[in-house]
C-alpha cells in the first residue's frame, strides 16, 4: 500500500512537470508592446498608417515564429488626437495591460502630456512625433525616445545644400502655426552659425488667400533662395504665387512637410523645380542600391503597398522604427522596462525607414541631417537635387 | 532676376489687395443683404463661399463639365443651400429674437463645414483658373488673370445688384422691409419671401465669391470663418447695411493688408486690418457709409 501510493505521487509529479514542461514549450507568455496614435480626429492621416504598419509587422513577426517563440501583443489605443484621451490611454497600458514599453503617440502635443507619466512609472517611451522638445533636456527625458527627424535636421540639411551651391543670402517665409514658429525658430539661430544671412523673414497665416505681398517684399532684396516653412494648403500656395510672379530663378526650398505627391498634384505644375528635404522612406527608388536602409525600405514599401493597396507615407515609416526598435530590444534583452530603456539608450547602427539611428545617453533621437535625402521636383515627381 | 522697383511693388500690392479685398466684399454684401431685410448677421455667410468653391470644384474637376456651366450650377446650387437654411431654420422660428436667429446661423455654419469636411475630407483643392494662367506683368509687378476675372465678375455683381435694388419691384420690395418691415407687410409686400429672397441671394453672392477666388487660393472646407470674419470687418467698417459701403471697405480692407504685408510686416497684417477696423468704429460708430439715424433704430 505504502509503495503503491508512493509510487501514484511519483507518477503524478512526474505527469504534472512533463505537461508543465510541454505546454512552457509550447506557449511561452507573449511579449506586450502598448501603443497610442491618432487613428480617429484632425490627426488620422498620421495615425491611421501607423496603426496599419503595426498590425503588419506583428502580423509577420507572430507567422515567423514570434519574438524568441514569445508571441508579439501589441495593444493599439486610439487617443482620438486629444491629448486627455492619450494621457488615459497611456495610463491604462501602464495600469491594467501592464506593458513594459510604449510606442507612440503620434502627435507632439500630445507625447508632451504623457512624458511625465512614463519618466515617472518608468515605463520607456518611443514616440512618433516630432518636436525636439520630447527628447530635450536629455536629463528630464530619462525613459522618452523619439524616432521622427527633427527640423533642426531639415534646416541642417537645407543649409548644407545651399552653402554646397555658395548660396549665403536666404529669404525665409513661415506659417504662424507650431510647425512654422519651430521652423523658423531654427532657421533663425542656425544660420549665423554656418555662415548664411537672411535678408527677410516674412510670415503669413494658415487660412491666407495670397502670399503674393511677402514674395513681392522678397523680390526686393538680394536674396539667393527662398525657404518656406509650412504645412496645408499654403505651402501650395506659395509655390504657385512664386511662379506666378516669375520668381524661378530664385531657388524655392521648401520644408520636410512638403513631402506628400498631393502637393505636388496641388500645385498643378508649378513645383516643378522645387527643392525639399525627405525621409528615404518616401522615396525608395532613389535610394541607392548599397545605401544600407535600401532593403528595409524596399520591403516596407512592398508589403504595405501589397497589404493595403496604398502607398506608404513617413508616418507610417515612424511607427515602422519604433515598434522594430522595440521587437530588437524584447527580443536581446526580454520584457524588463528597466533593460528595454538602456538597451535602446546605447542602441547604434540600427537601421529604420528614417535613417541609421545611433542613440546614446545625450541623444534620445539618434538621427543626424543624413536621415535627410534633398530631393527636387522634377516631370512631378521626386527626384535627387543635383 | 533685376530687384523690383518700388513703383513694381506698389502696384504688386494694389493688385493682390483689391483681388483679396474684392472676395471681402462680395462677403460683406451678403451679410448686408441679410442684415438689412432681418437684422440678423449671417455667420453662415463664409460657408457659402467655402461650398461654391468646392461646389464649383466637383461640376469642374470631377463631372468635368464646361467652365459657364459648371459655374452656373454651382452658383444654382449654393442658392438652393441658402434658400433650404431659411426654409428650416430660420422661417419656422415665428417669435425668436434677433439674437437667437444669429446664434441659428452660427449652428448652419458649423453644420455645413461638418457636411463639407465629411463629403470633401480635409485636403484642399483647386481648379485651373478661368483663361491660361501666364501672368501679365505690369511694371515688374505680376498680374494673374484668374485677377482680372476676379475683378471683373465683382463689378459685374455689384453692377447688376444696384439694378436690382433700384430698377426692380422685388428689389425695391426689399429695401422696404430693410426701411420698415411692419410698414411694408402693410402695404402688401411678404416680408417672408423677402427674407427667403434675402437668404437666397446672399449665397449666391457667397458662390460667386467661392468660384472665382478658388483658382488663386484653393479651398478647404475650414477655409470660411476666416472670409466671414474679414468680409463682417468690411461690412461693419463701411457701415452695416450700406450697399456701397461694403464694397468700398471690402476692397480698402485688401489693399491696406496687403500694404502691410509688403511695407511693415507681414506678421502684423491681420492685426492691423484689425486695429483699423476698431479706429473707424471709434471715430464714426455707424461705419464710414452708415447712416447715424438709421443706426440709432436697429438692434445690432
Amino acid at each position: 500500500m505504502k509503495i503503491k501510493g508512493r509510487a501514484i505521487w511519483i507518477g503524478l509529479v512526474l505527469t504534472i512537470s512533463l505537461v508543465l514542461v510541454f505546454s512552457c514549450a509550447k506557449e511561452k507568455e507573449p511579449y506586450k508592446v502598448g501603443a497610442v496614435f491618432s487613428v480617429t480626429g484632425r490627426a488620422s492621416f498620421l495615425g491611421e498608417p501607423e496603426k496599419k504598419t503595426v498590425e503588419m509587422i506583428e502580423e509577420a513577426v507572430n507567422n515567423a515564429g514570434g519574438i524568441n517563440g514569445h508571441k508579439l501583443e501589441v495593444i493599439v489605443y486610439d487617443d482620438e488626437s486629444d491629448e486627455t484621451k492619450c494621457v488615459l490611454a497611456v495610463k491604462r497600458l501602464i495600469k491594467t495591460d501592464n506593458v513594459p514599453v510604449i510606442i507612440g503617440p503620434s502627435l507632439s502635443g500630445n507625447t508632451l502630456a504623457v512624458v511625465k507619466i512614463a519618466n515617472e512609472e518608468k515605463i520607456p517611451l518611443v514616440s512618433c512625433a516630432a518636436s525636439n522638445k520630447i527628447v530635450t533636456p536629455v536629463a528630464e527625458r530619462k525613459w522618452i525616445f523619439k524616432v521622427p527627424q527633427s527640423d533642426t535636421h531639415a534646416v541642417e540639411k537645407i543649409y548644407d545644400y545651399l552653402l554646397k551651391k555658395g548660396i549665403t543670402k536666404i529669404a525665409i517665409m513661415s506659417v504662424s502655426t507650431g510647425f512654422g514658429a519651430s521652423g523658423r525658430e531654427e532657421l533663425l539661430r542656425l544660420a549665423p552659425e554656418v555662415g548664411i544671412e537672411i535678408v527677410a523673414d516674412e510670415r503669413y497665416g494658415p487660412k491666407d488667400t495670397d502670399i503674393t505681398a511677402q514674395l513681392t517684399r522678397i523680390r526686393g532684396t538680394e536674396a539667393q533662395a527662398i525657404v518656406n516653412w509650412s504645412v496645408g494648403p499654403t505651402q501650395v500656395l506659395a509655390v504657385k504665387n512664386w511662379r506666378d510672379l516669375g520668381m524661378t530663378s530664385i531657388p524655392f526650398f521648401q520644408s520636410h512637410g512638403f513631402g506628400s505627391p498631393k502637393n505636388i498634384e496641388l500645385a498643378a505644375g508649378a513645383a516643378e523645380g522645387v527643392f525639399c528635404p525627405l525621409g528615404k522612406v518616401n522615396i525608395p527608388l532613389l535610394v541607392a542600391d548599397d545605401d544600407p536602409q535600401k532593403k528595409v525600405i524596399m520591403l516596407y514599401n512592398e508589403s504595405y503597398e501589397q497589404k493595403y493597396n496604398e502607398p506608404v507615407s513617413s508616418f507610417g515609416g515612424h511607427a515602422w522604427d519604433s515598434l522594430n526598435l522595440v521587437i530588437d530590444a524584447l527580443r536581446s534583452v526580454g520584457p524588463d522596462s528597466a533593460k528595454i530603456r538602456d538597451y535602446i539608450e546605447n542602441r547604434k547602427n540600427f537601421v529604420g525607414q528614417h535613417g541609421v539611428f545611433n542613440f546614446s545617453p545625450t541623444d534620445h533621437n539618434g538621427l543626424t541631417k543624413d536621415a535627410f535625402e534633398m530631393v527636387v521636383v522634377k516631370d512631378n515627381t521626386w527626384a535627387l537635387a543635383p | 532676376m533685376e530687384r523690383i522697383s518700388l513703383l513694381g511693388q506698389l502696384t504688386q500690392y494694389f493688385f493682390t489687395g483689391i483681388t483679396v479685398g474684392s472676395i471681402y466684399a462680395l462677403v460683406a454684401v451678403g451679410f448686408n443683404i441679410i442684415y438689412n431685410v432681418t437684422e440678423i448677421i449671417n455667420f453662415a455667410q463664409g460657408e457659402f463661399v467655402m461650398l461654391g468653391g468646392l461646389i464649383m470644384v466637383f461640376f469642374t474637376a470631377t463631372a468635368k463639365l464646361p467652365l459657364p456651366i459648371a459655374f452656373f450650377l454651382t452658383v444654382l446650387a449654393v442658392t438652393g443651400v441658402g434658400a433650404l437654411m431659411e426654409r428650416f431654420t430660420i422661417n419656422p422660428l415665428k417669435n425668436a429674437t434677433v439674437l437667437t436667429m444669429i446664434i441659428v446661423t452660427i449652428a448652419v455654419s458649423i453644420l455645413l463645414k461638418g457636411i463639407a469636411m465629411f463629403v470633401w475630407g480635409k485636403d484642399p483643392y483647386i481648379i485651373p483658373p478661368f483663361s491660361g494662367s501666364k501672368p501679365i506683368f505690369i511694371l515688374g509687378a505680376a498680374i494673374q488673370t484668374q485677377t482680372l476675372w476676379v475683378l471683373f465678375i465683382t463689378a459685374v455683381v455689384v453692377v447688376l445688384l444696384s439694378f436690382f435694388f433700384k430698377k426692380t419691384r422685388y428689389g425695391k420690395a426689399m429695401l422696404a422691409c430693410a426701411d420698415d418691415p411692419e410698414a411694408a407687410r402693410l402695404v402688401g409686400i411678404r416680408v417672408n419671401i423677402m427674407i427667403l429672397i434675402s437668404f437666397a441671394l446672399s449665397a449666391a453672392i457667397g458662390a460667386v465669391a467661392g468660384a472665382i477666388i478658388t483658382p488663386i487660393s484653393l479651398m478647404e472646407y475650414d477655409r470660411g470663418a476666416l472670409l466671414a470674419l474679414k468680409g463682417f470687418g468690411a461690412s461693419v467698417m463701411g457701415g452695416l447695411g450700406s450697399f456701397y459701403g461694403a464694397v468700398v471697405a471690402g476692397i480698402l480692407l485688401g489693399v491696406i493688408e496687403s500694404l502691410c504685408a509688403g511695407f511693415v510686416s507681414s506678421g502684423y497684417k491681420d492685426a492691423v486690418a484689425l486695429l483699423l477696423l476698431l479706429l473707424v468704429l471709434y471715430v464714426r460708430p455707424s461705419g464710414l457709409f452708415g447712416n447715424v439715424e438709421a443706426s440709432k433704430i436697429k438692434e445690432f
